[in-house]
């Protein structure tokens, strides 16, 4: 994984003792709130709801042990005893004190972490696929890349005012696991005659007015790559909408101009640009690829790993849910579930992120990482292995074998923390995740995909949900906006809004309803809700969630 | 014919802890709902308001929120006004903690 080298440790030393400073000086009475704002944003720290939030970058995702170890000692010092894992890869502290932020700052430092550019209209954390590295679907890992574009856009002077925010995710797969494809560039490691290089899409995004990104290159080359990203970003910045914050999207530029005008204009750009590129950029990725190279796999037999799985049902169920295949025979990939029935998704105690922490360095090469959907990773597990990491898990309440099911919902903070919220989220996924355990019917149900939003910004990806919640705010009460047949993946679709909301109360009543048409229709128990709703389209699920109107029509 | 005034209380959330606040009639920030001043008249709201927005050692984005009289104090209208005043939903934290000390 990438070290600091001593340019990094420098930079966040400074840039934490000037934000001490501004601290210092906004509760000494010399910063007004209007000028400490743009201050503490630039810093990750926002005021919620009930408190200030501290947004920490978890750089696409991947975290060591003593990282994670410093998150659960920051948790427990000056929060709450948890964190929130968000959709961006990040964690989420919700209930710093200002005058401690500083220190919380300094501490992340040791572990070379901080909270730069998780705000403000820069390029945020770039986000990656979660099983980057081991794979077995994979091409390449996507990080080194990631790493450079870190580099690249940290403190970049051109595109530290940018007209919006800039997300850019990436993956080395075929298969999507990054939402590529509802970020304002995804890019795709391809190969192409033998050769590495890089899809590119550009204009994809979700919120006010979603939009699934485009191809604007089939194939970059790898030294041209860096390049031909500053100069999307380049010709953005300098056409992209600053008079309206709703049409600022590079989404928007792009259906405003079109791709192939963008195209043109890019590759206009391009062609000042690359030539002040001199070949650095390839020399710094290459010596970011060592930091990235592979574990020291190990070689172990699996007759207990075997024999649990055969003898032990609640082992080989949460095998067949959590487990995912990993380029390296006898090794897996664990995906724990930060979904445990009627827990909030994507919250860790500091006990739990200690435990992970722990299976990590004893177990997992040291590594982990944080999915967009909200669960954390030990990408490198062998099977001999996964007996014991399940034991220890199933002792720390994170053994739940979900992942992929109806209760493992993606959920944004809304109402109950976020200030732009327009109704909760939490308690919706609470409540669907603790009526199908009820039910016993996750198994039954099979793959699924539930993401609510508590606002129309849409952290919560609903729009690419196979089922997708939208709280709103109507006429003072909260209301809830269902779509279905999203899909993150390779294959993004939007979702079909389905008809009016429903009420608090009704919500999940309805999401059952959808559930059992699906069930009454499917062809076979093979065929998916994704599938069975992209052959039968919206009618049966509209006839399931408005009986009434059908009566009507009657 | 313009919307009638309806009552309202002066609301922030406090600069050091960031959690919500209410202003008195006696120029306090109060933690308590049922301790904060309700403002029945537009024009002194406003005066109330401008006041409050100058307090900026104090708190931080200062406004009116809708509320209604009950005998033991101003009462939320809205949804999110009720959650301000009581906590987040998925745990036991915030206000609704807070009040058991009190
Ligand atoms: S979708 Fe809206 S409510 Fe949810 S976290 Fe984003 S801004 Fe907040």
């Amino acid at each position: 994984m990438y070290k600091y080298n001593d340019f990094d440790a420098a930079f966040i030393a400074e840039r934490n003792r000037q934000f001490r400073a501004q601290v210092e000086r906004r509760i000494d009475g010399s910063l007004s709130e209007e000028e400490f704002r743009p201050l503490r944003l630039m810093n990750g720290l926002y005021l919620q709801l009930h408190a200030y939030m501290l947004r920490v970058a978890i750089p696409y995702g991947t975290l060591n042990s003593a990282q994670m170890r410093q998150l659960a000692y920051i948790a427990e010092r000056w929060d709450k005893g948890y964190g929130h894992f968000t959709t961006r890869q990040n964690i989420q502290y919700n209930w710093p004190k200002l005058q401690d932020v500083p220190d919380i700052l300094d501490a992340l430092g040791e572990v070379e972490m901080h909270a730069i550019q998780t705000s403000g209209n820069t390029i945020r954390n770039v986000t990656a696929d979660h099983f980057a590295g081991a794979a077995a679907d994979e091409i390449d890992d996507p990080r080194p890349v990631a790493e450079l574009l870190r580099q690249w856009s940290t403190d970049h002077p051109e595109f530290q005012f940018m007209p919006r925010k800039f997300k850019i995710a990436i993956t080395g797969a075929p298969n999507d696991r990054a939402v590529i494809k509802a970020h304002d560039i995804g890019i795709q490691i391809v190969e192409q005659n033998g050769e590495r290089g890089y899809r590119v899409l550009v204009g994809g995004g979700l919120g006010r007015t979603p939009m699934i990104g485009k191809v604007i290159s089939d194939f970059v080359t790898e030294v041209d790559l860096l390049p031909y990203l500053e100069s999307i970003v380049s010709v953005w910045n300098q056409i992209g909408r600053r008079d309206n914050k709703y049409k600022a999207r590079i989404k928007i530029t792009v259906h405003e101009h079109g791709i192939d005008e963008i195209r043109r204009m890019v590759e206009e750009r391009f062609e000042q640009v690359r030539p002040t590129f001199g070949g650095i950029d390839q020399q710094l990725l290459a010596e970011i690829r060592e930091s990235f190279a592979p574990p020291a796999f190990r070689k172990a037999e699996i007759d207990d790993y075997t024999r649990a799985y055969d003898s032990d049902p609640v082992f080989r169920s949460w095998i067949d849910t959590n487990i995912t295949a990993h380029k390296q025979a006898d090794y897996a990939i664990v995906s724990i579930s930060l979904k445990a029935h009627g827990k909030t998704p994507g919250d860790a105690t500091a006990d739990q992120m200690r435990t992970m922490a722990d299976l990590a360095e004893r177990y997992g090469h040291d590594e982990l990482r944080i999915s967009h959907e909200q669960n954390v990773i030990l990408p490198h597990v062998h099977n001999s292995d996964l007996a014991a990491v399940h034991t220890a898990l199933k002792q720390a309440g994170l053994a739940t074998a979900n992942i992929g099911l109806i209760s493992d919902i993606i959920a944004c903070p809304g109402m109950d923390y976020c200030a732009l919220a327009t109704a909760r989220s939490i308690p919706i996924a609470q409540e669907i995740a603790t009526r199908f355990d009820e039910l016993k019917l996750e198994h039954e149900i099979g793959p699924m995909k539930i993401k609510i939003s508590g606002c129309i910004n849409a952290c919560g990806h609903h729009h690419v949900g196979h089922i997708g919640i939208l709280g709103l705010d109507r006429a003072g009460v909260e209301n809830y906006q269902i779509t279905l047949g999203g899909d993150g993946t390779e294959d993004a679709t939007l979702g079909e809004r389905a008809g009016p909301g429903f009420s608090y109360d009704e919500i999940v009543p309805a999401i059952e309803r959808i559930m059992n048409a699906y069930l009454a229709h499917r062809e076979t128990e093979a065929e998916t809700f994704l599938q069975a709703y992209r052959r039968l389209g919206l009618a049966p699920f509209k006839a399931a969630l408005y009986p009434e109107a059908q009566a009507n029509a009657a | 014919m313009p919307r009638a005034f309806t009552p309202k209380v002066i609301t922030a959330n406090a600069l050091l802890e960031g959690d919500v606040v209410y202003l008195t009639a006696d120029d306090i920030w109060t933690r308590d709902l049922d301790a904060a001043e309700l403002l029945e008249d537009e024009a002194h709201a406003q005066l109330r308001l401008i006041e409050a927005q100058a307090r900026v050692h104090e708190v931080v984005g200062a406004y009116l929120a809708d509320m209604k009289p009950s005998p033991h104090g101003p009462e939320p209208t809205h949804f999110r006004e009720e959650f301000r005043r009581t906590g987040p939903s998925n745990y036991f934290h915030g206000k609704q903690a807070e009040k058991n000390h009190v």
